[in-house]
Formats: structure tokens, C-alpha cells, sequence
């Protein structure tokens, strides 16, 4: 006892002491400037084949690799006519002092060859300041792929250079619009998160909404009327087979998956009340979560599984409010003016997205998940459904325009913005675009 | 019994710990000049209440007469004394610089309530204050008994504030504007990763070795282990970012003189008041 006491009192002594020594200064501030990055073109190495040549394959893959450090707001791709080492040899052994003139903080190096109909893509990042090498890695697929294998390596580097999960190997479903407001053809529609690769999943006979990717990433659940009937369906992306999950009464709204894909759940009105229902996938039992003579609907589960957020008019607006999986414990989050909508739980945990209605404007917010520090980060005249990216801090929406009576002037585009609420983007789509949803990474 | 030594023991490493912790902020301000040392020992008299010889009262009420006389020609002096050291002003934070005057004229207002209690009471002999002032041989008579306990509370009184300008000495190595001028340099250089999560501890600290015109030969970061825990791979990115930043901003503006003072330095790279702000 007597010797621990001692001790306590040396250690107090010792640490007063020394703490004097030695001079400390606090760094608590830094900019938040994007990160001066230089992607040079991959080298193809010339036993690849002359087709693969005559693509450029190397620079398209390091100029998508600009674009979508670019587009996330981090990074500050430098113009490629400073570069002063070549390719092949900066894939080596970089001149860092070359780099360094430039002002470029990180170097993305790359070579490319082709043999028996593969692809094999190898990069490396390297560290300009620290003059060292911080992460090489190789892919292999069908040349066909290079896309992917961009958008792979980006991923990569977003990781190790933000110290976070990219977003950039993913794929966004949405409804197409196409013709005049009164008569729209809509389909569901999928693309790469750059735009690129659109495919369209439905023929637009029947009107479809609300696609939601599954975790998996394998299967896409959506809304579709057949003849005047909602149906909920189950679509396989890979294989394109589609199955109808069920037909529920009246007004459904919104299906969504559980985190662990098994379940999906959905609001719809029984007997004229508006509630939440959980369907397992497997067994195709349908069990109700909410028991109230309100609206409840929009739930989503938090990444865990053990909660769920929703709206309800119970207080008399539609707000948001959080329970338990199991229907119990509602409690309501939001408390500010307006009213809420469309609340989607962050794969992250940490937030919550949603829309928020206020004085004839539409914003698009965040809230942590006991609804304080709650951040509009984009106001306009109509815009909603806020989608997460795979990784939590980039969120996906759409916005419509005013139209004229005969519903001249309307458009629909999908909008991309950061946590920040900086670095708002505009998603670039073939056809009028609405309700996103955006899949988890494919390589993971 | 042993719950109150217990008590005891953490209450005194309580107050030790606070002396130790807040000791080099009062060290800062000028305030304790031996002077007003000696003024705060007269009220510790008062309470302790010790005898005094009959004989030893009428000395005692001279010497009273006597010293508030000098008091009041120290007084005098003491302004004079306190204002005179320009060093110590130099060396203050812009923002203390108006403080000094405002505790001395405190001080002073405490030295002039103590006359009137000095008057009624007569216990003054025992006081530390008289006893600094006792020195003539009539005087040493009545006051052989507590020679020795003077002594040695006048040694520790000497101790104290030679431990103190030690302390001062290393702790303002770096004025608050050579601190600024380094801090403002790094600032710019930090890119903060943006993608780092928010409620975690993002400090970073590093510890560096520096050449005389602020080039780094050695940087070290001390918490090496957190880089490679599993589940912390953002610290890595943080640790490496602040790494970055040293770099990118060599050589650091250091101060033109005093290399011994700044051969090392810790930064603290904090980022949770960026992400959180």
C-alpha cells in the first residue's frame, strides 16, 4: 500500500516535472483544401495487344481516376502537361523532387499489360514528401472491365489517403423519366456512380418507383403497378430474373431491405391505417411493427438491425421518430419547424438523412440519430429521397424544377452532395432521372 | 483510522497534483515578489496565537511604531521594486500584460487593512513579517526561542521562488509570438484528412529534433502503437497527414536565437476541433 502510494506521488512528481521540459505546441487547426494529387497515365508495356493501345487504355483509366478524385471534394488533381517524368519511370522509381516542384503531395503511378484475353492492371501510390512508396497492388480481370478497375483503384486510393472506405466501385438504380410531365414513361434504370454503363432494367410499360438496393448488392427491391395494383418485386441484377414478392392493398410505399437482406420492410394501409410491416424473404411471413391510428411509413433500419426510423403524423406534423425493431419504444427525434420526411439510417450509424419541408422550400439534411445537430445541407424548390453512399459521408437525391402548366420547363437530375455541404454535384444521366439509390461496394 | 489516513494521503496528493498542475501558470504573472510573500505570513500570526513575554511588550510596541514606519517606506519602495523589473513584463502573453497592475494594486490594499489589525492585537511578535525586521540585539532576546523555525522557514522561503524562475525560465522558452508564428506556418501546411471519424480521439502528437535554421533531422511519433491497432487505421492516415505537414512547411519558422531552448519540440496535432467545428 505504502509503496503504491509512494509511487502515485512519484509519478505526479515526475510528470509535473518533466511536462516543463519539453516545449509543446497544439496544432488544432489545419486546411481543408484538397489534397494535391498527380495521376500519372499507366504505362502499357508493349506486349499488349494493339487493340488495347489504340483505347489509350492507360491514360482513360488515369483520367477516370482524376475525375472521380475530382468529384469527391478531397483531392486536387494536378494538370497532366506539368508532369515531367514518364510514365514507365516514375512506375519505377519516381524523380520525387520532380513531383515535389509541382506541389503535388501524393503520385499515383501505374502499368498495364494484357496476356491470354486478361487484363492485368498493377498502381502504386506513392508518398511525394516522405519520398516512399505507401501501397502497391495488382487486379486482374477481362479487358472489357477497365472501367471497373478505375473506379477499383480510385477506391483505393481514397482509403489510404483519407482513411476511409471509398465510394467509387458502386452502382446507382433510379427511375428514368422520359416524354412530357402528364405522360412520363418511366423505368428502372441502372449506371455506374459516375454515369457511366447506363442499362435499363424495365420497359417502362408499367409505372415503377422506389428501387432500393439490397446490401448484397445482388438484388434490387421495387415498386411497380400492375394493373393499378401496387406489387412489390425482387430483382436479380445479375441474372435479371424478377419476382413478385407480394401484392398488398391500397397505398404501399417505400420497400426497403434489412441490413442483413433477409427481411424487407414497407408501409401500407390496411384498413384504411397506414403501418409498418416486415416481410422475411424466405418464409414470406408478414409481420406488422406498428400498432397506431397515424401515418406511419418511410421506415429504414439502422446498420445494426436494431432499430428503425420512420415518419409519423402522431404529434400531429409528420415527423421523424426512431424504435426498436420490434415496434417497440417510438420515440420522436425530430422537433424543429417544418416537417420531415424520407429519414434514411447512414450505413455508418452515426446519422441520420432526410428531407425536410419548410416555407414552400425542400431541404436536404442530416441529424445525429437522437436528432440533434441536425445540418440542412442543400435548400431548393423541390428535391428529395436522399440516398447514402456505401461509406456514409456523400449522399445522392433528386430535384425537380417548376414546370409551366402544361408542365413545360420541368426536368429531373440527380444531385450528389458531401457532408461538408460544400461539394454539391450534379450526376450527369441519359434521360430525366429520379429516386437514386445507391449500392454498397461491389469489391469489398 | 486507516480510512482517514487514506483520506490524508489522497488529499494530499490532491493538493500536490494541483500545485503541480497550476504552479507554472502563477509562476507567469509577477506577482509573487518576495515583498507580498512576507504580507501573507502576518495573517498566519493571527491565528496561531503564540505567548509573548511581558517585558518583551514595550520593546514589542516600538518596534510596531517602528516597523510601520518602514512599511511604509517599503510600500514606497515596493512600487518602486515591482515596477522595476522590465524583464518579466517582457517575457508575459500581450494578454496578461494588464494583470500584474491590477494584482499589485490588490496586494497593496491588503497591506493597508493589516495596519489597524497589527494595532489591536498584540500578538505581533510571533509574526514573521516582525521577525524579518528584528534584527536589532534588544530584540534577538525575546525572540531566541523561534530563531531556529525562522531560519529554516526563511531557507524554504528562499527555495521557492529560485524553484519558481527555473520553471518560469523554461516554460515561456517560446514567446507567444514565436509560438504563433510556428503555429500559423503549420496551419497552412496541415491537410486534414476529411475522411477521419469524428468521434474518435484524433490526436497526434510528434516529437521532433530540429537544426539551428528549423530543419528537421528527427521526427518521432509517440503514440506508435495506436498505428498499427486494429481499427485504427485512420490514425494511421492522421499520423501520416501531420508527417505531411512537417514536411511540406520545413525548415519550421523557428525563433532566430536560443537553439537549446527548440531543439526539441512536441506538436500536438489535434483534429477533432476542424471536423467537429
Amino acid at each position: 500500500m505504502k509503496n503504491i502510494l509512494l509511487l502515485i506521488f512519484l509519478l505526479v512528481v515526475f510528470f509535473a516535472k518533466s511536462s516543463f521540459a519539453l516545449i509543446e505546441i497544439d496544432i488544432t487547426r489545419g486546411n481543408l483544401n484538397p489534397l494535391p494529387v498527380a495521376v500519372s497515365p499507366l504505362y502499357v508495356e508493349s506486349k499488349s495487344s494493339e487493340a488495347l493501345k489504340e483505347l489509350e487504355v492507360g491514360s482513360e483509366i488515369s483520367k477516370i481516376i482524376e475525375t472521380n478524385l475530382l468529384r469527391s471534394g478531397l483531392f486536387n488533381p494536378l494538370e497532366k502537361d506539368s508532369f515531367v517524368q514518364k510514365p514507365d519511370i516514375a512506375h519505377l522509381k519516381p524523380r520525387f523532387e520532380d513531383w515535389k516542384l509541382i506541389k503535388a503531395q501524393a503520385l499515383i503511378t501505374g502499368k498495364i499489360n494484357i496476356t491470354d484475353d486478361k487484363l492485368r492492371v498493377e498502381f502504386r501510390i506513392w508518398d511525394v514528401l516522405a519520398a516512399k512508396e505507401i501501397m502497391a497492388l495488382a487486379f486482374t480481370t477481362v479487358p472489357d472491365n477497365w472501367r471497373r478497375i478505375a473506379h477499383i483503384i480510385t477506391d483505393k486510393v481514397y482509403e489510404r489517403l483519407t482513411g476511409e472506405e471509398g465510394y467509387f466501385d458502386t452502382r446507382i438504380i433510379y427511375i428514368a423519366e422520359e416524354g412530357p410531365k402528364n405522360r412520363r414513361i418511366k423505368k428502372l434504370a441502372i449506371m455506374d456512380q459516375d454515369g457511366a454503363n447506363t442499362k435499363y432494367l424495365t420497359l417502362g410499360n408499367e409505372l415503377v418507383l422506389t428501387p432500393r438496393f439490397n446490401p448484397t448488392n445482388q438484388m434490387v427491391t421495387y415498386m411497380s403497378y400492375f394493373r393499378n395494383l401496387p406489387r412489390v418485386y425482387l430483382l436479380d441484377i445479375e441474372t435479371g430474373v424478377q419476382e413478385v414478392v407480394g401484392e398488398f392493398p391500397g397505398m404501399t410505399f417505400a420497400p426497403r431491405f434489412s441490413p442483413d437482406g433477409k427481411k424487407i420492410i414497407m408501409s401500407f394501409a390496411k384498413d384504411g391505417n397506414s403501418d409498418i410491416y416486415t416481410m422475411n424473404l424466405e418464409t414470406k411471413i408478414v409481420e406488422k411493427i406498428t400498432e397506431h391510428p397515424a401515418i406511419d411509413t418511410s421506415p429504414s433500419y439502422s446498420p445494426n438491425g436494431k432499430y428503425i426510423c420512420f415518419n409519423s403524423d402522431r404529434s400531429g406534423y409528420q415527423q421523424i421518430y426512431i424504435m426498436r425493431s420490434d415496434g417497440s419504444n417510438a420515440k420522436r427525434i425530430t422537433f424543429g419547424q417544418g416537417i420531415y420526411g424520407t429519414p434514411v439510417w447512414s450505413p455508418r450509424g452515426d446519422l441520420i438523412a432526410f428531407t425536410k419541408m419548410y416555407k414552400g422550400k425542400f431541404y436536404i439534411g442530416v441529424m445525429r440519430t437522437d436528432g440533434s445537430g441536425e445540418r440542412l445541407l442543400t435548400e431548393n424548390y423541390y428535391q428529395e429521397a436522399p440516398s447514402w453512399s456505401p461509406n456514409g459521408r456523400v449522399l445522392i437525391f433528386y430535384r425537380e424544377t417548376k414546370s409551366g402548366s402544361q408542365g413545360e420547363g420541368f426536368s429531373a437530375t440527380l444531385w450528389s452532395i458531401d457532408l461538408t455541404g460544400y461539394n454539391e454535384r450534379l450526376i450527369e444521366t441519359l434521360t430525366d432521372a429520379s429516386d437514386p439509390s445507391w449500392s454498397s461496394l461491389l469489391l469489398k | 483510522m486507516n480510512k482517514s489516513i487514506f483520506l490524508s494521503v489522497i488529499f494530499h496528493i490532491i493538493i500536490i497534483s494541483l500545485t503541480a498542475i497550476s504552479f507554472p501558470y502563477m509562476i507567469r504573472k509577477p506577482i509573487d515578489l518576495p515583498p507580498i510573500i512576507s504580507i501573507e505570513l502576518i495573517q498566519i500570526s493571527d491565528i496561531t496565537n503564540i505567548p509573548y513575554a511581558p517585558k518583551a511588550k514595550k520593546i514589542l510596541e516600538k518596534i510596531k511604531k517602528e516597523k510601520e514606519l518602514e512599511k511604509i517606506k517599503k510600500e514606497k519602495e515596493r512600487v518602486v521594486s515591482e515596477q522595476a523589473p522590465p524583464k518579466v513584463v517582457k517575457k508575459e502573453k500581450p494578454d496578461a500584460i494588464p494583470l500584474p497592475k491590477d494584482a499589485k494594486k490588490k496586494k497593496k490594499i491588503k497591506t493597508k487593512k493589516q495596519n489597524p489589525k497589527k494595532i489591536k492585537s498584540e500578538i505581533k511578535q510571533a509574526s514573521e513579517f516582525e521577525k524579518k525586521e528584528l534584527f536589532d540585539p534588544d530584540q534577538i532576546a525575546a525572540l531566541i526561542d523561534k530563531s531556529k523555525v525562522e531560519k529554516a522557514e526563511t531557507m524554504r522561503k528562499s527555495d521557492k521562488p529560485t524553484q519558481s524562475q527555473d520553471k518560469n525560465f523554461v516554460t515561456s522558452a517560446l514567446t507567444l509570438s514565436e509560438e504563433d508564428a510556428l503555429k500559423a506556418q503549420i496551419f497552412g501546411c496541415w491537410s486534414i484528412p476529411l475522411g477521419l471519424p469524428y468521434n474518435e480521439k484524433l490526436l497526434v502528437r510528434i516529437k521532433l529534433k530540429l537544426k539551428s535554421d528549423g530543419t528537421v533531422i528527427k521526427s518521432e511519433i509517440l503514440d506508435h502503437v495506436r498505428m498499427n491497432t486494429p481499427g485504427q487505421g485512420f490514425y494511421k492516415v492522421l499520423a501520416e497527414s501531420a508527417l505531411r505537414a512537417i514536411r511540406l512547411c520545413q525548415p519550421l519558422r523557428v525563433p532566430t536565437t536560443g537553439y537549446d531552448r527548440w531543439k526539441d519540440l512536441q506538436l500536438n496535432f489535434d483534429a477533432n476541433e476542424m471536423l467537429k467545428g
